[in-house]
């Protein structure tokens, strides 16, 4: 058997190839180097007065959705509703009244982060997400 | 390999020695893990009132017409944005008027008085001592509270219904749809809520943690009386020692904390 088997159609097939894998990796190198960068969260004048929030901001940034929810249980299925920092500074713990009341800037405090992360937490189905103002 | 049975059943007595050691060994590792108690901490509010079994009582004597209980409905609903929908299968109530054939149709009275017969009675949630609901609910949304409260935690309500169906008051309604357009004034300390959860009246739980008595009760100049069940010296107990009062469908054995002055 003869070893040197002919190449039909090089020049087409290795063309074809090229097409195939630059469209492939299109994504890749056009995002290259252009990730959006992650939002910095703006704090509101009263936040940036009180200077800290419930937790440092490492723990705030990691567990709020945790301290929400050991919140809301505590609240409504144990009737509690302070919480006492470890620095002994004291909250009523209400997602509306306390978190929003600081975070009055809601828009571009927790919906630009969770924008960037894709998360919708159904929370402002229900809860006031502008208590300051009057009724809309 | 060949184990002989009698290996076997060493190794087998050894490793259930082994499991039963295991809360053993817990309990004694447990105290350890208690021990760094963290300096946070979640704390009642020092005013809150605090009660065995919260009840009411309703003296119906003071209540003329439907104009008289229009204020008590309307302080109740403003405060926990409750939604007004004019449709009747869609509409959400807290406390209601009643009239007393319905309210109390176990009650057997071929004749009433003039004045029962056209008399609206003010309703709620019982607050039972024995409530159905909370036997009916699949996700321990609706629950008894330590003070007596039937309570609903909106977080968990999955929509079922089974509450509703089991109570046999009527005293919750369900969000068919979304209730906000049909808030008129929304009070933005308090949640409102959305479609597909069920509803009804929390005995004002988030009033009394901060010591103030239930909103009906402060806007009915006297007429409704709040206290607690379990305690003699209260004022609800002085009002059922003094006067003959009838719980709706008693009979039922739901045990209803809220009693009637006729
Ligand atoms: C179906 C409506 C509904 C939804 C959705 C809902 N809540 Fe609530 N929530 C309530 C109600 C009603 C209360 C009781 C308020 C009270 O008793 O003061 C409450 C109480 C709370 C409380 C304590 C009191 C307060 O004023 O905040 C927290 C914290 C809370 N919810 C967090 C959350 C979080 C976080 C989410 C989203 C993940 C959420 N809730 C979604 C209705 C809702
Ligand atoms: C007393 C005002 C105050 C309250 C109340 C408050 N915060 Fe904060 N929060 C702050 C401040 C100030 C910072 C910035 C802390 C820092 O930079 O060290 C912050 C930071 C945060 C961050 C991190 C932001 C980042 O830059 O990554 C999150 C998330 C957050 N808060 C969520 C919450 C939630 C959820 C609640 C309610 C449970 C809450 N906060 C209540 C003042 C407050
Ligand atoms: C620094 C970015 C950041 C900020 C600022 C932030 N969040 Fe979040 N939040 C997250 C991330 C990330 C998650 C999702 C975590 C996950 O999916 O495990 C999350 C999840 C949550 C959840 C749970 C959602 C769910 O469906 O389980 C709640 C509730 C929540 N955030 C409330 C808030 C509130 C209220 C604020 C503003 C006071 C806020 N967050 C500000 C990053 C942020």
């Amino acid at each position: 058997m003869n070893n040197t088997r002919t190449f039909y159609d090089g020049g087409k097939v290795i063309t074809g190839l090229v097409i195939f894998v630059v469209l492939v990796t299109f994504p890749f190198w056009y995002n290259h180097g252009k990730a959006a960068p992650a939002p910095e969260p703006q704090l509101t004048e009263k936040a940036k007065a009180e200077k800290a929030c419930i937790r440092p901001k490492n723990e705030m940034k990691s567990a709020h959705m945790q301290i929400l929810n050991n919140w809301r249980n505590n609240v409504v299925r144990n009737a509690d509703r302070i919480h006492e920092t470890a620095d002994g500074k004291r909250f009523e713990m209400s997602l509306s009244n306390t978190c929003v009341d600081c975070h009055s800037n809601k828009a571009d405090f927790c919906d630009r982060c969770h924008n960037y992360v894709a998360v919708n937490p159904y929370c402002w189905n229900c809860h006031i997400d502008n208590p300051k103002e009057t009724s809309k | 390999m060949k184990k002989s049975r009698r290996s076997f059943l060493q190794i087998a007595g050894v490793s259930a020695l082994g499991l039963g050691l295991k809360p053993v060994a817990d309990l004694v590792a447990a105290p350890a893990e208690h021990g760094e108690a963290p300096a946070e901490r979640v704390l009642k509010n020092e005013a809150a009132l605090k009660a065995k079994q919260w009840a009411m009582v309703i003296d119906t004597r003071m209540f003329e017409s439907a104009a008289d209980l229009e204020p008590i409905i309307e302080a109740c609903h403003k405060i926990h944005n409750v939604p007004s929908i004019d449709h009747p299968r869609h509409e959400i109530k807290w406390i209601w008027e009643e009239e007393f054939k319905h309210a109390f149709p176990t009650q057997e009275l071929r004749f009433l008085p003039e004045r029962i017969e056209h008399l609206p009675f003010l309703v709620l949630c019982n607050h039972c001592e024995d409530p159905p609901c909370v036997r009916a609910c699949p996700t321990k949304a609706t629950f008894k509270r330590e003070d007596g409260i039937v309570l609903m935690d909106f977080h968990r309500c999955i929509g079922c219904r089974f509450c509703m169906a089991a109570c046999p008051y009527g005293s919750r309604s369900f969000n068919f749809r979304d209730p906000r357009p049909f808030i008129k004034e929304t009070n933005l300390k308090f949640p409102t809520r959305m479609k597909g959860v069920v509803e009804k009246c929390n005995f004002c739980a988030e009033r009394l943690a901060v010591g103030q008595m239930p909103a009906c009760v402060e806007a009915s100049n006297g007429a409704l009386t709040f206290g607690d069940l379990e305690d003699p010296e209260s004022d609800v107990r002085k009002l059922l020692s003094e006067n003959f009062t009838i719980r709706r469908k008693q009979a039922l054995g739901t045990g209803p904390a809220v009693y009637y002055i006729i």
